[in-house]
């Protein structure tokens, strides 16, 4: 044991820090140091941070329970009440009149989800394939920027856009008053660009480099790479990319009660005005009471179960997808 | 093996001749990845204030029995050791060991530099800083003597505050070195220190480890069988004779005689060059 | 025979990637035409009369002061409350954590968290919170609802930040006697610092433009909030009220720019500091 001890820490010196002259004009018994034993405060410290940090990163799940307590205590009666096959596969949402069907809402949020991923869905993947495949190193800095921006502006902003000016136009070039399934379609459209393109974009930088060489190598052209071999080889990433561009489409509420038009029916046409699940809680809420309210939250509970159906989907897809390679 | 090499013979110009006692014992040692038996049955002494080279062709094990000396395997999960190692004959995997205030005993050098994100001045006075020295003049005088030490302080003594990682390769390698150095280390063990920088570097870490060996015991694997020869006084041959199999020590021994007159065919085969 | 074919590949080749070029000009569009629309409509209200005096009259002429106000500290407080929780959290997921059920299920958990849409966050604001935990309509009621839908993003950002820190870098400090978190907290989290930074502030400007989780959580309320326990009305509420109610619509405008004046700063901000950061480590 060496007995030299640094005067200001405490520390013991290890031996090499004597003199090496007078090391080697005499030489000592080295330091037979022994191993420091994990010192209880050090043990008990880490352990304390680790479960900390434990705690914080359980705060996700502690969230996601707390979610389906509240909103499922509140909006749970209904069920009870009216029955969930009622209340799912009812036609009729007239909470005045004691009627609490939302399968008109359902098939709306359905209608209104398919739409913008027929016209978002191909716009995103192409921009993603644009930005990883195709675009020079100066058209990229632009384009990317441009679906990052996207994905920051509020939907409140995209709401309002289409309230001033892409009902009008669509009001003038159709007719009727621009409110409808084609003018939410249009903006949802462009609020699932990022979400879809992002990932898109990722999951095709993961192809490796090798196969594209290997397929440019073979003849193919720039195209022939990205049809036949690229989008497939990312396939699955692009699957989920899709999927939660769904979420956020049947999530989406404030952009889409600008331009709905808010008609309690199934709308007869792409032009007429109509009622989602998210929409008709941010209509009724205001002024509901009793079962009308509790309704609304069983609304919630519905969309709630959709979303987590979504990244369930997701999981399912991702796991599938790493079996299959 | 050690039997073989009574501690009071020294190679000539191996360093200080006032002692070559075992600083590392290492006995019967295996280790595993999860279920995967990656080395077998190693005992070996490593002598204090010398260098040790390990050598071996790449995959033989050689880096994973370098982090068994200092724990840095217990950072990889599911690795396990068997075996007994002691340093300064306290068993380096006892219980309660502490690694953390081993790694500050044995310190590392790895293959690729890696200096921290921050200024020249700061990755030095880290470690010292981490146990506890505060003091601003002690920190100067620590930084100074380390950079001196690890023979790059004329280099980058005008410009300590500006980014480690804007030095060179070889530089940042030699700022790694004082880092280690800061903290005072009795042994420091060198992942191929060298596979990745300039000549010039290698010249100046090749020096220093002579100038260093005094005072502090050396461990360095190399893929480099002539920089093994120019630098080390003991060497050890590790093999991996089956892919699949454990790789284990074949042949230990003073460098000069490893290089001469091997003892195992297979030692001699692969320093003339006939595989790896 | 053979050049036809080669014809028709060229041709299809270009084709293709006319649409693609036409998919990423559509979107630069989009964007583009939004911000002009928004701009040009919207910069002739910007005055600093608009921006510091307080609404008056039935159709809110005037100012929107007390809805800045009301963003800005409901914005920064639900940063403060789930900046450090997320960070930890990331911490974990990052550092600490073995792979297995707990962890799946986090990250089942934080997915599931991320995917839920606003106007749920929003009635669990109001059960939770306002109603079941008394808080009312307030501030805090709202940022703690919003940390809920911020929590997420700022994990995945900070956890990508800190597994982009090379093991190289750890090594180094394992291996100079530094223990887990004196690692984690002087070296791992100082580099990941830049990118954390970016995530958190990206995570800011989203929390900015939410509409759905505060109008039921802090109300519609013109207040200027000065205890978390006050009401208020943010500026997308307040867009929004306007916008559908029709009333004055030049100050919807204005605060439809200003907002998004407010989310582009955050976002270009953000940009920078990743952009200058890259460069300093390059």
């Amino acid at each position: 044991m060496s007995d030299s001890r640094d005067p200001r820490t405490g520390e013991p010196i290890p031996e090499m820090c004597a003199d090496p002259k007078s090391a080697e004009n005499s030489p000592r018994p080295p330091a037979r140091q022994a191993l420091m034993t994990i010192s209880k405060a050090t043990y008990f410290k880490e352990a304390a941070l680790k479960n900390l940090f434990l705690v914080c990163a359980c705060v996700a799940v502690a969230g996601v329970a707390l979610i389906f307590l509240f909103v499922g205590l509140e909006g749970w009666p209904i069920f009870a009440k009216v029955g969930v096959f009622n209340f799912l596969g009812g036609l009729k949402w007239y909470p005045t009149k004691q009627f609490f069907g939302i399968l008109t809402l359902i098939v709306n949020s359905m209608l209104a989800m398919i739409g913008a991923l027929a016209i978002g869905g191909p716009l995103a993947v192409g921009t993603a394939v644009f930005l990883s495949e195709v675009a020079s190193p100066r058209m990229r800095e632009i384009v990317r920027p441009a679906v990052e921006l996207l994905a920051g502006i509020p939907s409140v902003v995209y709401g309002f856009f289409g309230l001033v000016m892409l009902r009008p136009i669509v009001a003038h070039v159709f007719g009727g008053l621009g409110f409808g399934l084609f003018t939410v379609w249009l903006i949802l459209a462009v609020m699932i660009v990022p979400t879809i393109a992002t990932l898109t974009e990722d999951a095709l930088r993961s192809v490796p480099d090798g196969i594209r060489e290997a397929s440019y190598a073979m003849g193919a052209t720039k195209w022939q790479t990205i049809w036949r071999v690229l989008l497939p080889a990312a396939k699955i990433g692009i699957i989920d990319a899709i999927i939660l561009g769904m979420g956020r489409a049947i999530g989406e509420t404030m952009a889409v009660v600008m331009v709905a038009g808010n008609a309690r029916v199934i709308p007869d046409g792409i032009f007429k005005p109509f009622l989602t699940l998210t929409t008709v809680i941010v209509l009724d809420m205001p002024y509901a009471a009793g079962d009308h309210r509790t309704a609304l939250f069983g609304v919630a509970i519905v969309l709630f179960i959709i979303s987590m159906l979504f990244v369930a989907a997701i999981r399912v897809i991702s796991r599938f997808g790493k079996e299959m390679s | 093996m050690s039997d073989k090499l009574p501690s009071h013979v020294v190679t000539p110009g191996a360093g200080p001749a006032y002692d070559h006692g075992d600083k590392f014992k290492v006995e019967k040692l295996d280790f595993f990845y999860g279920g995967f038996n990656a080395l077998t049955d190693i005992s070996v002494s490593i002598k204090r204030h010398a260098v040790t080279a390990f050598i071996g062709p790449s995959g033989c094990g050689k880096s994973t029995f370098l982090r068994c000396l200092n724990r840095m395997n217990d950072l990889i999960p599911g690795t396990r050791v068997e075996g007994r190692i002691t340093l300064d004959d306290h068993d380096v995997y006892g219980s309660g060991v502490d690694p953390v205030d081993l790694r500050r005993r044995v310190g590392m050098i790895f293959q690729q530099p890696n200096p921290f994100p921050m200024s020249i001045y700061d990755n030095v006075a880290y470690g010292p800083k981490l146990h506890g020295v505060r003091k601003k003049s002690e920190l100067d005088a620590i930084v100074e003597e380390s950079l001196k030490r690890a023979n790059v302080w004329k280099e980058v003594k005008d410009i300590l505050s500006r980014g480690g990682l804007t030095l060179s390769g070889g530089q940042q390698q030699r700022l790694c070195i004082a880092r280690v150095l800061a903290v005072e280390p009795e042994v420091l063990l060198m992942d191929e220190p060298c596979s990745a920088i300039d000549p010039t570097s290698v010249q100046k870490i090749e020096d220093l480890m002579a100038e260093l060996k005094d005072r502090i015991t050396i461990v360095i694997v190399t893929h480099n069988m002539q920089q093994a020869a120019r630098v080390s006084d003991y060497t050890a041959f590790f093999l991996q004779e089956v892919a699949g199999e454990p790789a284990h020590l074949v042949e230990y021994d003073r460098t000069a005689s490893l290089f001469t007159t091997p003892k195992d065919r297979r030692t001699e085969d692969y320093i003339t060059g006939r595989f790896g | 025979m053979q050049s036809r074919e080669r014809m028709n590949k060229r041709a299809t080749n270009a084709v293709a990637l006319t649409v693609i070029w036409m998919a990423a000009i559509a979107t630069v569009a989009a964007l583009g035409t939004i911000l002009v629309y928004v701009f040009v409509n919207g910069i002739g209200q910007i005055t600093p009369s608009f921006i510091f005096t307080w609404p008056h009259g039935v159709n809110m002429e005037g100012g929107i002061w007390p809805t800045i106000q009301a963003t800005v500290y409901v914005t920064g407080l639900s940063m403060l409350i789930t900046t450090p929780i997320a960070v930890l959290a990331a911490v974990y997921l990052a550092e600490y954590a073995v792979q297995g059920r707990l962890v799946s299920t986090i990250r089942f958990a934080a997915d599931s968290l991320a995917s839920v849409p606003s106007i749920v966050m929003g009635l669990f604001g109001l059960a939770a919170f306002v109603e079941g935990m008394g808080m009312r309509l307030s501030v805090l009621a709202a940022a703690l609802a919003l940390s809920f839908l911020l929590l997420p993003i700022i994990v995945r950002t900070t956890e990508e930040a800190i597994r982009a820190v090379p093991k190289y870098i750890r090594w180094g400090s394992y291996g100079l006697g530094a223990s887990k978190w004196q690692t984690v907290s002087r070296i791992v989290l100082p580099s990941a610092m830049p990118r954390i930074t970016t995530g958190v502030i990206l995570a800011a400007g989203r929390a900015m433009g939410e509409t759905a989780v505060v109008i039921y959580t802090m109300g519609t309320m013109i207040n200027g909030p000065v205890s978390p326990l006050d009401p208020g009305r943010t500026m997308p509420v307040h867009l929004m009220l306007m916008a559908q109610e029709g009333i004055n619509m030049p100050g919807a405008y204005g605060t439809a720019l200003l907002l998004v004046l407010l989310v582009l700063g955050f976002n270009l901000t953000a940009r920078y500091i990743g952009r200058r950061n890259r460069r300093m480590q390059g």
